[in-house]
């Protein structure tokens, strides 16, 4: 039995939002595997849950007129991963989630649930904040979007306002098309552990794949929050594709993080896997965006 | 006591009862429905003892509540047994390969064994190893484990190959 004062369960987004204004202090259940745990840690013991689980309206993943990539918050990691248009369109973003946890914790986590957590070894963040991801966010008061980067607000910490639902993660076509990711989890352990250190760099090449028209990277446990290498952005953009530009870009991610140390890994190793996992990355999305090195 | 109605379907059979809300599905399973080979081993989803079935994917029953289980459909261990009290081919294999000792996470292995098998795809040990990952065992070295799987695959394959 978990330590549960009371459970309410939601029948519509309407509902659970009406239900989050009725017991305000109430916390949103959706797979459970952050909240559960905690539970049973007894640092929630006692609390009242809203549960969404049964909300098959935010489950899946679609494409709006526009192209933009719609991933509704009740997608578990595997179905992430098996998504046709996931596969097509942003396929780092199944692979850096088949990095998480087990089989069955895939099957159990949602992303949502991974990016409301605010946790900054979130094995989903690294990528949506290097794809410029926007949250979509509704309450009484109506829809509101919101970049990821201003959606984390500090370590377990997001900009969900009280009575705030998290309903969609969008991606823009201009942030995936002729781009290509790839994600790299360092961790003790090759299943079952949280990332030590995860970074996610994509890239568009030019037509002719010679020149580095833009290239993002996106770090897991390098800083409070999942951030953004800006530095190591500008080093690269309009660059040629070449390992000086890997170099060049991998020794200017070490200006943008403030990894700690922690019983994982100090601060040093943190920042040698900051040069080292950007450079891997980098070099991978560009093989990937077919590219020569 | 809050209650809730869950129907479901366990192992083929259609059941309804009122379970406490609290309850996680691991709860339910073994009290109301004493399909104790679903195992309490850590709760908290790090040791796959208590591995079953929701509508085709593997859960760790003891982090799903028990409410969500209503309209889904579940199987556990106790699904395979045969109508004489038979043993399945994965469940055999186990024993003939020396897969199981103290055989506390052997139901839990043995779920994620056949979803893998019923997938109808090969595996790579390397992949065998990724889709095995959600379990401990302290006592085999799981070597005999992947044996017990990967002969179970190859028996079903060439079984599918002569029909
Ligand atoms: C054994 C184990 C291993 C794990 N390994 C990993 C790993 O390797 N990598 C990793 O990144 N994570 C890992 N996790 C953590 C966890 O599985 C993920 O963070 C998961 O994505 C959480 O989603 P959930 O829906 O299950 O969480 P929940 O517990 O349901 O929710 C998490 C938080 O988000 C809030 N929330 C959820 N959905 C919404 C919404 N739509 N709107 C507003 N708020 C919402 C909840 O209120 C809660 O605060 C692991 C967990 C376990 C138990
Ligand atoms: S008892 Fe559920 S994973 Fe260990
Ligand atoms: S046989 Fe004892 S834990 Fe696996």
């Amino acid at each position: 039995m978990y330590d549960i004062e009371a459970l309410y369960e939601a029948t519509s987004e309407a509902e659970a939002i009406r239900l989050m204004q009725q017991y305000p202090t109430a916390k949103l259940i959706a797979g459970g595997s952050d909240i559960l745990i905690q539970i049973r840690e007894g640092k929630l013991a006692g609390c009242t849950l809203i549960s969404i689980q049964k909300l098959d309206s935010l489950r899946g993943v679609s494409m709006d007129e526009d192209g933009t990539l719609r991933i509704k918050p009740l997608t578990s990691f595997s179905h992430i991963t098996k998504d046709p248009l996931i596969k097509k369109h942003f396929r780092v973003l199944g692979e850096a989630v088949d990095t998480a946890g087990g089989p069955q914790i895939r099957n159990i986590a949602t992303i949502g649930g991974n990016i409301c957590n605010g946790v900054t070894s979130s094995d989903s963040g690294s990528t949506l904040v290097a794809y410029d991801a926007i949250t979509e966010l509704t309450s009484p008061d109506g829809v509101r979007r919101l970049p990821i980067q201003e959606f984390y607000t500090g370590p377990g910490k997001v900009a969900l306002k009280p009575y705030e639902l998290l309903t969609a993660i969008l991606i823009k076509k201009e942030s995936y098309e002729n781009c290509e990711g790839h994600y790299i989890k360092y961790a003790m352990r090759e299943a079952m552990d949280i990332a030590t250190l995860g970074c996610s760099v994509n890239v568009r090449l030019s037509d002719d794949k010679t020149i580095v028209e833009r290239m993002r990277v996106g770090f897991a446990v390098a800083a409070p929050v999942p951030i953004r290498a800006k530095s190591a952005e500008a080093a690269a953009k309009g660059m040629p594709v070449s390992c000086k530009t890997i170099n060049a870009a991998a020794k200017a991610a070490l200006l943008d993080v403030s990894p700690r140390t922690s019983w994982r890994a100090s601060k040093e190793l943190r920042l040698q896997l900051v040069e080292e996992l950007t450079k891997r990355a980098f070099e991978q999305a560009i093989i990937l965006a077919g590219g020569e090195l | 006591m809050q209650k809730q109605l869950v129907r479901c379907t366990i192992n083929g059979k259609e059941t309804e009862t009122y379970v406490d809300v609290r309850a996680s599905l691991t709860d339910m399973l073994r009290n109301e429905y004493k399909l104790t080979s679903v195992k309490k081993g850590c709760e908290v989803g790090e040791c796959g003892a208590c591995t079953v079935i929701i509508d085709g994917e593997c859960y760790n029953s003891c982090i799903y509540l028990a409410i969500w289980a209503d309209g889904k459909n579940i199987r556990t261990l106790e699904s395979l047994l045969g109508p004489n009290g038979e043993l399945s081919d994965i469940q055999q294999a186990f024993i003939d390969e020396g897969a199981v000792q103290c055989g506390f996470c052997t139901p839990g292995f043995i779920m994620t064994a056949l979803e893998i098998l019923e997938s109808g795809r090969e595996y790579t040990r390397e992949e065998l190893r990724k889709q095995l990952a959600g379990h401990l065992c302290r006592c085999t070295g799981y070597e005999n484990i992947y044996k017990a799987v990967e002969k179970t695959l190859k028996k079903r394959k060439a079984q599918s190959a002569n029909k």
